[in-house]
């Protein structure tokens, strides 16, 4: 029994467990997470003539105020940007004179495939707003592909931006508090800020939740109520500080959201598109258009996605500003 | 020469103009910023000539309303799917843009590309 326990610490799972409620960083050690160290210049003495004549080349060279060739160039690349651009307006203008009238029925991308999304969408998809039909029915894996690319746009964003305290020395760390301590307390104390906060926030977040639960039925969905959400948090963070925003959304909570959000996005719809190409029985039901729970699987969808860009939204924010959460 | 379709387009002659507004701003500018600027510039003119490919005049959203399912009513449902892809997308690269001259700002103190180019070769590397 006891056996199995140590070999248990060592697998993978136990590894994986731990990095999902945030106690080890799986991939610390594993990746490059360095901060940028400030560059010594090593100064041989057998080179160092070399390096000093080098050295004044450059100054002259890109001295730009008297580097006559630098100035020329500069005004001749103005100038042929210039063209270039008007070049180019004049190819585009002519390219749209040729297309088709503007606001015409007629118009070639006027096809049977909009006529069939039109015709028989509320039908298949239970929608009543055929654009979020079409976006997270027909074509859920572009949508899901979407959501991917802000979760990745926030992964790089962390690798660029994130502080990490656990491999500085005392003093850089001593440094590095006080910048975000000063940071913490600037806006803290806006009396005019917090009162605002204090009724605004509440509605702007239940309008998010509104216009994402009314994805199917009006205009909106995932991505616009996520940004009004989004907005929300951002707004609280302003007025009230990182100390009571931490309460609730910290990178654990980003980290589970998210890999929830779109793991649960991925297996759905999977196993929506599995029983559709296969003519299986579903236990997903269009449901009656038009009431709050309908259109299948869109409403979560919905959700899955507004959840994605609300926490991407935050962690943007909180990572320009403070390089972490 | 020109085709008879430019003084009836307003919608995709902005949208050109606009597109070659945010490239100037792309070639001329050396602030960074202002290069992420004309860049979303360039992402706006597409929304509008998306959008304007899509529209159909004298019908409505894609909504549908009172049970009605036929194709007149509605305008064209794909490039308003298309707009909303281009957006989420272009708030990512803004995202990674703004970030990525962060990290240059902390090394060389400037937001001068032709600055950065200089302290990156005096550099020596």
């Amino acid at each position: 029994m006891s056996r199995q326990r140590k070999n248990y610490e060592e697998t993978k799972q136990y590894h994986f467990l731990q990095w999902l409620f945030g106690k080890e960083d799986y991939l610390n050690g594993h990746i490059e997470m360095k901060e940028e160290e400030e560059e010594e210049i090593i100064e041989d003495t057998a080179q160092f003539s070399d390096e000093v004549q080098r050295k004044r080349i450059y100054e002259r060279l890109y001295n730009l105020d008297k580097n006559r060739e630098m100035k020329f160039f500069n005004k001749i690349y103005a100038v042929v940007s210039v063209l270039f651009c008007l070049c180019f307006i004049g190819i585009m203008l002519l390219a749209v004179s040729y297309l088709p009238r503007f606001g015409e029925a007629s118009n070639p991308d006027n096809n049977e495939v909009s006529e069939r999304y039109i015709e028989k969408g509320q039908e298949e998809t239970g929608a009543v707003n055929i654009v979020t039909g079409m976006i997270l029915d027909y074509r859920a894996f572009d949508t899901f592909g979407e959501s991917n690319v802000l979760f990745i746009a926030a992964c790089c964003v962390t690798i660029l931006l994130r502080t990490d305290y656990s491999k500085k020395s005392k003093e850089q760390k001593k440094i590095l508090r006080a910048q975000n301590e000063d940071r913490n307390y600037e806006p803290k104390n806006d009396v005019i800020l917090q009162k605002v906060a204090f009724f605004l926030v509440p509605l702007i977040l239940i309008f998010g939740i509104y216009v994402i639960l009314n994805g199917h039925l009006s205009p909106g969905g995932g991505f616009s109520g996520g940004a009004i959400m989004g907005a929300g948090l951002i707004l609280y963070l302003n007025a009230y500080g990182f100390a009571k925003t931490e309460r609730f959304f910290t990178s654990k909570t980003y980290k589970v959201i998210t890999v929830g959000a779109l793991s649960f996005y991925c297996l759905a719809k999977s196993y929506s598109f599995f029983t559709g190409a296969n003519h299986l029985h579903s236990i997903i039901s269009a449901g009656t258009p038009g009431k709050i729970i309908s259109a299948g699987l869109i409403l979560p969808l919905n959700i899955c996605v507004g959840l994605v860009v609300t926490c991407t939204m935050y962690s943007f924010y909180a990572l320009f500003r403070k390089g972490g959460y | 020469m020109l085709g008879t379709s430019v003084f009836t387009n307003y919608e995709e002659v902005t949208a050109v103009i606009l597109f070659a507004i945010g490239f100037s701003t792309l070639l001329l500018h050396k602030n960074l910023i202002r290069k992420i600027i004309g860049m979303n510039i360039m992402d706006t003119a597409i929304y509008l000539f998306l959008a304007s490919k899509g529209y159909i005049s004298g019908r409505a959203a894609p909504i549908i309303t009172n049970g009605v399912m036929e194709t007149e009513a509605y305008i064209n449902p794909v490039p308003s799917g298309l707009v909303l892809t281009g957006i989420v997308v272009s708030v990512s690269v803004t995202a990674l843009m703004l970030s990525l001259t962060i990290r240059l700002y902390r090394r060389y103190h400037t937001l001068n590309l032709d600055e950065i180019a200089i302290l990156s070769r005096k550099g020596g590397k």
